[in-house]
């Protein structure tokens, strides 16, 4: 008996091994891809295999990074959109679901409003953006509108469809102790969505990056769109790029906060 | 006076296309301290029956009538379980008993105490910040009943709470609602289509038909069944004559339709 419990602790280990090795072959050829692109991008800008005045190079766009660092412009244009995506991020989310609520409270409501949900949500969002910078003025506002409208309507519409098809038997649970509407709505129709409204906001993450910058496009003040926008006007494609590689290390850090979220709001499911 | 008075009741569901009968005249009257059995044919309007009791639907017509009062609206003398336990997953068990306490506003710490020696009670000591992914079957039916009764109904509907458990589960949790129910004097209706367990637990069994539901007969538990527990009732000699019986009787009914 105790020779069987060795052979398979024994076993088990070898297991955890196996475990830990297939991991770290995984974080090998992430590391390689990464490497490797970056390595290939440099060569093939030095050896002129590529335009560098289009594609530029790592080391050109990380002298640059250190400059704009250095006279503090980068920090405050990253600064600017990161807030600005931020709170059109956090917006489009609560909205959307305020929204969704109403929808559920009210299903008359949502069978009138049904078509124009879809028809809002088929819209391209970004076209309405010279309309905000004339109504709301060429700023802050017109942006976060922006970046809070692109992944609004489709929140709203994926939330609500989540409410719907919670189990009616919770709710039928809770009715029989009584409970009210709101009360079905806290106890039953929210938590149970919550892994819904989790996946929204990784999508949103990246819509709202994309509302932003597009606000910043045509607003053309300050903010990394708007860098990427002055650089593709005085053909510095160095600035864009190095823009959108800022973009892309904050969507990526947004996105694994969202996934810290999603561990702690449903650990339990 | 009758505890529970069902009067004359009819329910029809309304579709687009169809209005479907689901239950037609049904009448009966259940004591205090009772426990009963709704037996029948799937599609004969039990669970119906027993949401109308429960005020969740209104019937169509007639009436239901709980200690001389007209059921109008969702009351808490009511407590009611359903086939699966329906814990909810994203709290703790501790939270999902004291759920009904909650709701209803009675949450002092006399019904948080009461609700929590209930739990013990039940052999579930120690699994109050467990969540409920972590339970087997049979312990989640269990906390189930312990939610349903932590509000103090007066009466307990149970519609097919066992049908979702394994074999031997559901004869344990048989004797363990049997037991509980007569320890605190619980009157209960069950509705079950389980021939077997409507006799080992009931007093009485309302035999339902279906399409449209119809109350055809109803069986009186021989005395020496109703004073066992479910699980010896079964191994008693009246349990076989009687379960014939009801089997030639539902045959009979299937073969009219």
């Amino acid at each position: 008996m105790k020779q069987t419990n060795n052979q398979i602790q024994v076993l088990h280990e070898q297991y955890v091994i196996r475990l830990k090795q297939e991991k770290r072959w995984v974080r090998f050829f992430q590391l390689l891809i990464f490497v490797a692109f970056f390595s290939l991008w440099e060569i093939a800008s030095r050896n002129h295999w590529i335009d560098p005045l289009l594609f530029s190079s790592p080391s050109t766009i990380w002298k640059l990074f250190v400059q704009k660092i250095a006279d503090g412009s980068l920090v405050s244009h990253t600064g600017i959109t990161l807030g600005e995506t931020i709170i059109g991020f956090m917006l489009a989310t609560f909205a959307g679901t305020f929204f969704a609520a109403l929808l559920w409270w009210f299903p008359r409501l949502s069978k009138i409003v049904d078509p124009y949900l879809v028809i809002l949500n088929a819209m391209p969002k970004v076209a309405l953006g010279p309309i905000f910078i004339v109504a709301l003025g060429p700023g802050f506002t017109s942006i976060i509108a922006m970046g809070t409208i692109i992944s609004l309507i489709i929140t709203t519409i994926v939330v609500y469809t989540s409410f719907k098809e919670v189990d009616p038997n919770y709710i039928k649970v809770l009715k029989t102790f009584g409970a009210s509407r709101f009360q079905c709505f806290k106890e039953a129709v929210l938590p149970s969505s919550f892994p819904t409204i989790i996946s929204t906001l990784k999508v949103n993450v990246g819509l709202s990056w994309v509302g932003v910058v597009v606000g910043e496009f045509l607003v053309s003040k300050q903010g990394l769109g708007y860098m990427i926008i002055y650089g593709f006007q005085v053909f510095n494609f160095t600035l864009v790029l190095l823009s959108l590689l800022v973009i892309a290390f904050l969507a990526t850090i947004m996105y694994q906060i969202v996934g810290w979220i999603e561990r702690k709001l449903i650990k339990n499911r | 006076m009758n505890f529970l008075v069902v009067d004359h009741v009819s329910h029809t569901y309304f579709t687009e296309k169809a209005a479907v009968t689901a239950l037609e005249n049904v009448s009966l009257e259940i004591e205090k301290g009772e426990f009963v059995s709704f037996l029948g044919p799937s599609g004969c309007g039990k669970t119906t029956l027993l949401s109308i009791i429960a005020a969740l639907i209104q019937p169509t017509k007639g009436s239901v009538i709980l200690e001389g009062e007209k059921v109008h609206s969702i009351h808490p003398s009511v407590g009611y379980m359903l086939q699966q336990d329906y814990l909810f997953p994203w709290k703790t068990i501790e939270e999902n008993i004291l759920l009904g306490l909650t709701i209803m506003g009675m949450n002092s710490n006399e019904a948080k105490q009461r609700a929590l020696d209930l739990l013990s009670r039940i052999g579930l000591k120690g699994v109050e910040t467990y969540y409920p992914n972590q339970l087997s079957g049979g312990m989640r039916q269990r906390a189930a009943l312990v939610r349903t009764l932590a509000t103090d109904p007066k009466i307990l509907l149970l519609d097919e709470p066992f049908s979702a458990l394994d074999y031997q589960t559901k004869l344990k949790l048989e004797e363990l609602v049997w037991k509980t129910l007569k320890e605190y004097k619980k009157t209960a209706l069950l509705v079950t289509h389980d021939i077997g367990e409507a006799i080992a637990m009931s007093d009485r069994i309302f035999l339902f038909s279906a399409k449209p539901g119809r109350l055809v007969r109803t069986f009186i538990v021989p005395k020496e069944l109703r004073n066992l527990s479910p699980f010896h009732s079964r191994n008693h000699t009246t349990f076989s004559e009687l379960f014939q019986f009801i089997w030639k009787e539902l045959d009979s009914l299937e073969a009219n339709e």
